[in-house]
Parts: structure tokens; sequence; C-alpha cells
């Protein structure tokens, strides 16, 4: 897409949306406005709500919109720097100096040549703070990583700079837009919310869902979806203990386009939860609503 | 438009949102990017730079909606059939239809004068009871199906909010955005007080209760496998040793084994504290992975151990209300009796208290006049480990009456006051 002379990306919020929509996207006021500002204000954006609600979707979606390259980071327990931002080739600068060795080089020269740019394996932060094209990153379920872990992303994120100490400070040509996402399994730190724009993501209502499965399944019948949507939504207010989430949905609208379903009566809603819904009791949960419910 | 925004920052301030000047100072860059006039943009720009917890959200949307109202139109003179138009509404769920009703039931039937002190709540009430919302609901909900059933409740519930939003919008231009918002505020669900919950803020509450109990395991857990290192693991430090010519330069430790505690919990389950007991109970029972043993007894005057109803269940709610069913926790005349319920607990019980129980007691000590029989509480601390007691009542009000706190409290290793979601995840997080 055409850019702007300011830098930024994005010409106004209504753009984002009709963008998003192009790539099959959903977006509503709110992830339009907060996707256009992220753009604006220069800030990453944390987008929190349970799974299966479209947080990772919304920066692929983003990315593939906007034409730009997609970095993810996915965070784990156990995540660190080396495998986060750097780590320096070791293998690579053990042959370099066992290759000197024989041809005399001195140790300042070595040391010089082997901390460099060729040595120096970039992760997922570094290649995004350095890459000269418009890129999106994407950091995939942040509040996996231990607090401690966290601090590691502030300096990126706040001042889109990388410090590697035997180089100096890698600084950002151009600000990334970021996307952090989590699950909410944990409370992320303050510091790390200050510094974000915040997204809460919750399941769509019932009209949203409605038109996101048309717009991703366009083979099932109009008034299947609007049934399938009101179903969902039914299902979400039962006590489960994992509700049927949007993409399981589309899963569900997939599988009635493949067997043919013209009209969905409780048998055959009942004959196919197992695809909205994943655990033992939760399906005897629903199919019981269903009988009763006739 | 600065002073606005200051205001309204201070209103939400006011309400309880922790709002940081950073998140102010990048609340002004963002509405500075948006069209003004776009008011669901305006939202949007300032809920992402200054709410950060979807909790948060309900409180400021009301203060949002006092301070941000647009004036409404309304073809008042035209005379509809509210009813027809009721019907219409609920069935279809329709925004525009919603919104259409609410604002001509508010013209018509709310009765709002100017320069009378009405609370906002009570128009809203007014206008409810004599749309008969609840009536009408109750007729379409007859013989309505599963889904049906979801579309009406949805349907309620939007016209409430779209009421309360035209009852707003009008006490706003009478009274200034300042007065409205203060006449609006709720609580967080965090500081609604156990005690005086409304229905509404009990099912919010019940909603927050699931992701706080995984948060708070998660953070136990952690805490847990981040403590100390572990005694010293002489065999792997050997092999360690090799790769550095036997010098043991990289000492290895065996992994801690962590103390899990072993929870037994007793409920006060009568009327004035029930409410308390199930929230502390389900939020117990789900970290109960966290503790090594988790055991439950409820009274009021006499106690039962109810700890079975909770094994292999995840249902806790149906649990709990099996609790009041089958529990035999009556003994004499059905009030609270402490002294008599710790007593018998000792007699039948007090055996299994080991050093790694901690007992946990939860109620209002409002013994109704009975005998104490504190010494209980000082024959359990001694055998226990630790001994608590969480007591819903403001601390104001402790002592008084037939409240007999301080009798017990020498007693106990500590009492909380424990009046709300925030005071009870302080308290758990303490213990694990």
């Amino acid at each position: 897409m055409a850019e702007s002379p300011s830098g930024s990306r994005f010409d106004s919020i209504a753009s984002v949306r009709d963008g998003l929509a192009g790539v099959d996207y959903l977006a509503d006021e709110a992830i339009a406005s907060v996707v256009y500002l992220a753009d604006r204000l220069d800030k990453p954006v944390l987008v929190e709500g349970p799974a299966g609600t479209g947080k990772t979707e919304l920066a692929k979606s983003v990315a593939r919109w906007a034409g730009s390259r997609l970095i993810r980071l996915q965070c784990y327990e156990g995540l660190d720097e080396s495998k986060a931002l750097y780590e320096w080739n070791y293998r690579k600068q053990l042959l370099r100096i066992q290759a000197g060795e024989g041809a005399g080089t001195s140790w300042s020269d070595l040391e010089g040549d082997i901390f460099t740019e060729e040595f120096l394996l970039t992760r997922p932060l570094l290649e995004a703070i350095r890459a000269d094209e418009p890129v999106v990153l994407l950091i995939d379920e942040v509040d996996r990583v231990e607090v401690e872990t966290e601090a590691l992303l502030l300096e990126v994120l706040s001042d889109w700079q990388v410090s590697v100490p035997e180089m100096g400070t890698v600084s950002a040509t151009r600000i990334p837009l970021v996307f952090l996402t989590s699950n909410g399994t944990r409370d992320l730190s303050e510091a790390l919310k200050r510094r974000c724009l915040y997204l809460h993501l919750d399941y769509p209502s019932v009209e949203r869902e409605r038109e996101i499965v048309l717009a991703r399944v366009p083979e099932l019948p109009a008034h299947l979806a609007g049934e399938v949507a009101r179903i969902v939504r039914s299902l979400r207010l039962l006590d489960l203990r994992k509700p049927p989430s949007v993409s399981e949905t589309l899963d569900w609208a997939r599988t009635l386009v493949i067997l043919g379903v013209g009209t969905l009566d409780p048998s055959v809603t009942e004959s196919t939860l197992h695809v909205l819904l994943k655990h033992r009791a939760d399906i005897a949960t629903a199919a019981r609503e269903l009988k009763t419910a006739g | 438009m600065l002073d606005l925004l200051a205001g309204f920052v201070g209103e939400l301030r006011a309400a309880g949102l922790p709002v940081s000047l950073t998140e102010n100072v990048d609340a002004m860059d963002a509405v500075r990017h948006v069209p003004l006039d776009d008011r669901a943009a305006l939202r949007a720009a300032m809920a992402a730079t200054m709410v950060k917890r979807p909790e948060h959200r309900p409180a400021f949307d009301a203060v949002f909606d006092a301070y941000f109202a647009v004036a409404s139109a309304v073809d008042d003179d035209l005379d509809f059939d509210l009813a027809a138009l009721l019907d219409d509404a609920l069935q279809s769920g329709d925004g525009e239809a919603v919104r259409r009703l609410a604002r001509l039931a508010v013209a018509r039937l709310a009765g709002m004068e100017e320069g009378r002190g009405v609370r906002g709540s009570a128009y809203v009430f007014k206008t409810m009871r004599m749309l008969d919302v609840d009536g009408a609901l109750a007729r379409l909900l007859a013989g309505a199906g599963w889904l049906e059933r979801d579309d009406l409740a949805a349907g309620g519930q939007r016209l409430r909010s779209e009421v309360e939003a035209e009852v707003r919008r009008r006490l706003v231009a009478e009274r200034g955005p300042q007065a409205v918002a203060r006449s609006v505020r709720r609580p967080l669900p965090e500081d609604v007080d156990f005690l005086h919950a409304s229905r509404e803020e009990l099912a919010a509450l019940q909603r927050s209760l699931r992701p706080l109990a995984r948060r708070m395991a998660s953070r136990l857990a952690r805490r847990r496998r981040l403590g100390r290192h572990g005694r010293l693991d002489f065999r792997r430090t050997l092999r360690r040793s090799l790769s550095t010519g036997g010098v043991p330069a990289d000492p290895r430790f065996r992994r801690p084994h962590p103390h899990k505690p072993e929870i037994v919990v007793l409920a006060d389950v009568s009327g004035s504290v029930a409410t308390f007991a199930r929230f502390t109970l389900q939020l117990v029972h789900a970290l109960a992975g966290e503790f090594s043993a988790v055991r439950t007894f409820v009274f009021i005057d006499g106690i039962d151990e109810v700890t079975r109803l909770f094994a292999g269940t995840d249902d806790l709610a149906a649990a709990l209300s099996r609790v009041h069913e089958e529990a035999d926790v009556v003994a004499a005349d059905g009030h609270s009796d402490y002294g008599r319920a710790f007593a018998t607990f000792w007699a039948r019980w007090g055996r299994e208290i080991t050093p790694r129980t901690s007992v946990v007691i939860l109620g209002d000590a409002r013994n109704n006049y009975h005998a104490a029989s504190a010494e209980v509480l000082a024959d359990l601390r001694r055998q226990g480990r630790r001994l608590w007691w969480l007591n819903p009542e403001p601390r104001s009000y402790w002592d008084t009456g037939d409240s007999i706190v301080s009798e017990y409290a020498p007693h106990c290793d500590g009492v909380f006051e424990c009046r709300n979601l925030r005071q009870l995840e302080a308290f758990v997080s303490q213990i694990g």
C-alpha cells in the first residue's frame, strides 16, 4: 500500500478497517482505532483476551495488508536474551581463531574481527530493530515468559534500540509495528503495560461473528451462518472449561459445509459438537442443554 | 478540551482506576490523532491508553458516557405503541431498535424533571418497571427454545444499558458531567463488598473469580520454583568438574522440594456471611493444586466436613449448592455458635491436625452471645502450623454487638479484614 509522506503507514481509522477487511480480517471500531494509533504514536499494542479470539491473526493480517514482513517471537518459559535478542556464533568465532593462528594475526586484530556482524546471530527482536524495510513484529504469548525476562523487552519497546556490549547500541532506522499477545495467565508488569496501547479482544458479538464466518467461509449459506453464530454464543454462556473460540467456530462452519448440511437441527449440532468443544465434560454439558431445549 | 480531559482523568482516578502520568500523557497524544466527532474512535483511543485491565472497562465506560455524551434528538411527539416496540426490540436485539425504544421510553416514562435531586439509577429502575420489561421477558420466554432464550437475555441486557445511557445523557445535559459521573460511579469488581453486593455485582465477581484463580495459581507455582536452591547435588557437581579439569567450578544443586501447605478451612455458612464463605471456598478449591491437601468444614452451630463434595468435580458452584443441602450444620437453633462448632471440631477431628496443617477460619465472629470456647483455638494453634482468621466485616465493626473477634484474636497468627476480592487475593498470595 502507498505510504503517506509523514512516514506513517495508515491514513485514517476507516482505511485501517477497510484494509483489514480486504484481507478477511473484520476489525471493529476499537481494533481499527488501536492499530491506527499504534502507527501514529509509534507504540506497541498489547492484545489480551481468551485463546482463539484472533489476537495472533490480527498481527498477521496487518502485516499481510501492509505488505510488511512479519517477524515472530514465540515466547515460552525460559526464553532468554540469546533466543530473543542476539547470540554470538561462537563456533564460527572459534574457527576464525584457529584459522588465524597459523597466519600469526595479533590478538587485537583478531578480537576486533570476531565481534563483528559476520559472527552475530540475530534473533527476532534485533532483527526487527535492524530491518530497513517496514516490518511487523509479533511477540506471541508474552505472558509465558518470567517477569525478569519481560524486562528484556522494555528497552526494545520504549527506546527502539538493542545494546550489544561488544558493538555498541543498535537503534531502529524505522520503528516497527509491534503486537504483543497475552492470554492473561498472569498479570504482566505495570512497566510493560504502561508502554503499550491496550486492546482487549473478547469473543465477538453474534452479528460480528456471523460476518466473520461469512467472510472466512463464504461457501456457507447465509442463514446457517446466523444460526452458527447464535449457537456458539449460547454455548459460551454455559459454564464450560474451554468455551469455543472463533477459530473453532470457523472449523465448525467448514465442517458443516463439507457435510453438506442444509438445516441445523439439534441432532446435527450434537454429532458435530466435538469440533467446537475439546473436553468430554464440556461436550456432555452442551449435549444435555441441547436435549432439554429440544 | 484540555480542561474536559483533565476533569475526565480526575474522575477516572476517583473511580479507582490507576491512571499513571505517562498514560495520561499518552491519552492526550492519542486524542490529537482521532477525529473528535467520532465518539467510538475517541473512546477506543482513551481506553487503549488508560485502561489496561478488562475488569476496569465498565467503570471507564460509565465515566466516558458522562463526559462525552452527545445530545440526542428524540421524536417525542410521535405516538408509538411502546409495548409492540418492546417485543420487537427484545426479540431482534437490533441495536437501532433498542436505542430508539430506550429514548422514547425514558422520555415518556421516567418522569425526569429538572432540578430534582434524584439518582440516575432511580430513573432507570422506574423506566424499566413502567415498561414492564421483566413481564415482557417472562411472556416471551415461555415457549422459547435454547437459542431464543439467550437472544432475549441479550436483548434485555442491551435495553437496560441503552436506558442507562439515555438517562445519563439527559442528566448530563441538566447537571453537568462531573456530578453525573459521581452519581453513577460503581466500585471495581475487586472492590465490591462481599456482604453488600447486588445481584449484578455478584455475577461480575463470579466471572472474575476464575481468571483470578488462574493468575494466582501460576504466581504461587512460580514463586515456589524460583525459591532458594536445594541442597548441593554432589554427583552432578563432580561430573561437571570433569570438564574443568577436576575443579568443581560449576556447583549443581538439587531441585528444592517445595513445601506445599496443607489447608483446613472452617467456614461459617450462616446467612449473614454465606456469600463471603462461598467466594473464599471457591477460590481455595480452585487453587487446590497448589496445596498438598485441602479439607473443608462448614458450620453454623453444628459442624460437618464437606471435602468429599468438592472432590473430583470441576463444578464448584454445584458443589457449593450441595454443601447447603447435604451438610449437617445445624445442631441446635440454626444461629451461629462459634464456640460450639469449634468444640465439636476439636473433639471429632482434632487429632488430624498436624504440624503441617494450616487452619483458616472464615466468619464474622458474631456468636449470638454464646460461650466463646477460645481455648480450643489455642489448642489448634499449638498443634497445627498456622491459624488465620478472615473476617468479612469492616474492621470498625469488630467487637460491636455480639462480635467477639478480640476473644479469638490472641490465639490466631493473624486476623484479616477480608471484605473484597482485592483483600482476599492479598491474603491467599501470602499463605501460598
